[in-house]
């Protein structure tokens, strides 16, 4: 068996940061990442990005040496990505804040109202209504977090958490003041507002939480598999059937419910950026969909049926 | 900032023009004649404006009453400047939307909420420093980028937009900073752009702290924005020594 000599060249200066010989043909980038932290212990795995052109794509960590386009000395280009995050550690991060900063408005915690109101009860039964669903969504997405999501890449950049952080816990924050302050002003349209509300909310939850089971059905453990989703048995997916991710139809959905069922123009200001970010990332998603497979069915649109 | 100087009424700034000597941007005929005829009308424009400045203040003596006498002009051509957005985000114009957008805002900002609508200020020394400065600074950009758009650029007009902002863009920040500081305690007075609870919408919003949190926002984007007119200057002007050499 022949073996290959492996050189790791930095993509940006083109210096000579590694050799390594006695690579054996059938090494995946991932092993080659390894041995490449022996020598530069700063640079861990998750942080390189190895490729063939100093501008070209990233390989990727199940790519084989022999199968790539290289003679039996292959030239590797590294650029470092930066301190790297696990997706899990800011999922879990982004959504703990908003959970308990609610609260904090929702008891009423000292200087936020004014000391009168301290640890004071609305007396408005929407409220309680609202931090019960806004908690539960929440509660929802942490728990998928740890026991549904298949993440295809283990890390995002560090940098990411403090960006994500400030959206979620910011938003929370402004929406929470105005629905649990003293002043708050319920719905006009009174009950009947929020039973129709709530209706969209739970089953928006419900939807959502289906979509994300089917995806997870989609892909074995341990795996990064992508195949095309399609509708289960489960009536909740059959939304699939118009749109590539109904996962953040469905989170539009539940945000518009939230919206009518406190009438806070922050909570409807909150929902129209997440509709903005996740139609951008719908795009994306279908695009590389229709990329990825020639017969992706045709009448599916990114997030909003026929329209978006 | 308000008074930057950054592309957006088209033909060229200083990075650009050295990719046009190399990469000629092919702008279609209707476009260019567009674009001419935009800058030589705003260049007019502000011509106008700084004459009708000049004139009060030799006739009256004093600059109180200066902005009522002017501000139609000013609102005008400030609020067709919105156009160059436009320019950027149909290509005509190589610059970012998103920074056009941000200056042309800031002017807007400036004219619309803070001198048009608090009255109180309009006869503040500094209004009439910062219009002074948006004055001369527009009439020698929209001269640039028309001179660009017809290759016949005289060198001194170069030299001033490339030389002024290092004064002008200071003063113009502290023209338009005490002008929002004096209207203050106007907008207290008044609540004007404010809204109170309780209100069906459940949101308040207090524009006399938004005020502080804009005149904040100054600290850290005025250094980036000079800063940057300062690397495009070097790059233009050292460029031009290393010619000189080659001859």
């Amino acid at each position: 068996m022949k073996h290959y000599e492996v050189e790791i060249l930095d993509a940006k200066t083109r210096d000579k940061l590694c050799f390594l010989d006695k690579v054996e043909p059938n090494a995946t980038i991932a092993e080659i990442k390894n041995l490449f932290t022996k020598s530069h212990p700063q640079w861990y795995p998750a942080r390189q990005s190895l490729r063939l052109d100093p501008k070209g794509k990233s390989l990727k960590d199940e790519d084989v040496l022999q199968n790539l386009p290289v003679g039996t000395t292959a030239t590797l280009y590294f650029r470092d990505l930066g301190a790297q995050i696990s997706w899990v550690t800011v999922f879990l991060t982004e959504y703990a804040g908003p959970l308990l900063i609610y609260l904090l408005f929702y008891f009423r915690v000292p200087f936020i109202y004014g000391p009168k109101y301290d640890f004071t009860s609305s007396k408005h039964s929407v409220v309680h209504l609202a931090c019960i669903c806004h908690s539960f969504h929440y509660i929802k997405r942490l728990l998928e977090t740890l026991f549904v999501h298949r993440f295809s890449h283990g890390t995002m950049p560090l940098r990411n958490i403090f960006k994500n952080c400030t959206y979620y816990w910011g938003f929370a924050a402004w929406m929470a003041y105005y629905i649990n302050h003293p002043l708050y002003t319920p719905p006009t349209y009174g009950d009947e507002q929020v039973k129709l509300a709530l209706i969209i909310f739970l089953f928006c939850q419900l939807g959502n939480f289906s979509i994300h089971i089917a995806l997870r059905n989609l892909r074995p453990a341990g795996s990064k598999t992508r195949k095309i989703p399609y509708p289960t048995k489960n009536p909740f997916t059959w939304l699939f059937l118009l749109v590539s991710c109904p996962n953040y139809t469905y989170e539009l959905g539940s945000w518009i419910g939230f919206a009518i069922m406190t009438q806070c123009l922050p909570v409807a200001l909150f929902s129209l950026v997440g509709f903005i970010q996740m139609t951008i990332w719908a795009k994306g998603k279908h695009r590389s969909y229709l990329k990825e497979f020639r017969d992706y069915p045709p009448l599916r649109s990114p997030i909003i049926p026929f329209l978006l | 900032m308000a008074s930057s100087e950054e592309d957006g009424a088209g033909g060229g700034g200083g990075s650009l023009e050295e990719k046009e000597k190399g990469r000629k941007r092919r702008l279609g005929a209707l476009a260019t004649a567009w674009l001419i005829g935009y800058n030589i009308a705003m260049t007019a424009g502000w011509l106008v404006l700084a004459i009708a400045m000049a004139r009060f203040y030799m006739q009256k003596g004093t600059y109180k009453g200066l902005y009522k006498t002017i501000q139609k002009t000013l609102k005008f051509f400030q609020t067709f400047a919105v156009l160059e957005v436009v320019h950027c985000a149909v290509g005509i114009v190589h610059t970012s939307v998103l920074v056009t957008g941000v200056q042309v805002s800031s002017r807007i900002f400036m004219v619309w909420f803070i001198t048009h609508s608090i009255k109180q200020i309009q006869n503040e020394e500094s209004v009439i420093l910062f219009l002074v400065v948006w004055t001369v600074t527009e009439i020698t950009r929209y001269s640039f980028y028309t001179f660009n758009l017809l290759n016949h650029l005289p060198y001194f007009i170069k030299w001033a937009r490339y030389n002024f902002f290092i004064i002008l863009y200071p003063a113009g920040v502290a023209g338009e900073l005490l002008t929002i500081y004096a209207a203050l305690p106007y907008v207290k007075k008044t609540g004007i752009f404010s809204l109170r609870l309780p209100n069906k919408y459940n949101v308040s919003f207090d524009y006399y702290y938004f005020l502080i949190i804009v005149m904040a926002s100054y600290i850290p984007l005025f250094p980036q924005l000079y800063f940057h007119m300062l690397w495009q200057r070097r790059k233009v002007l050292h460029g031009e020594v290393i010619v000189e050499k080659d001859d």
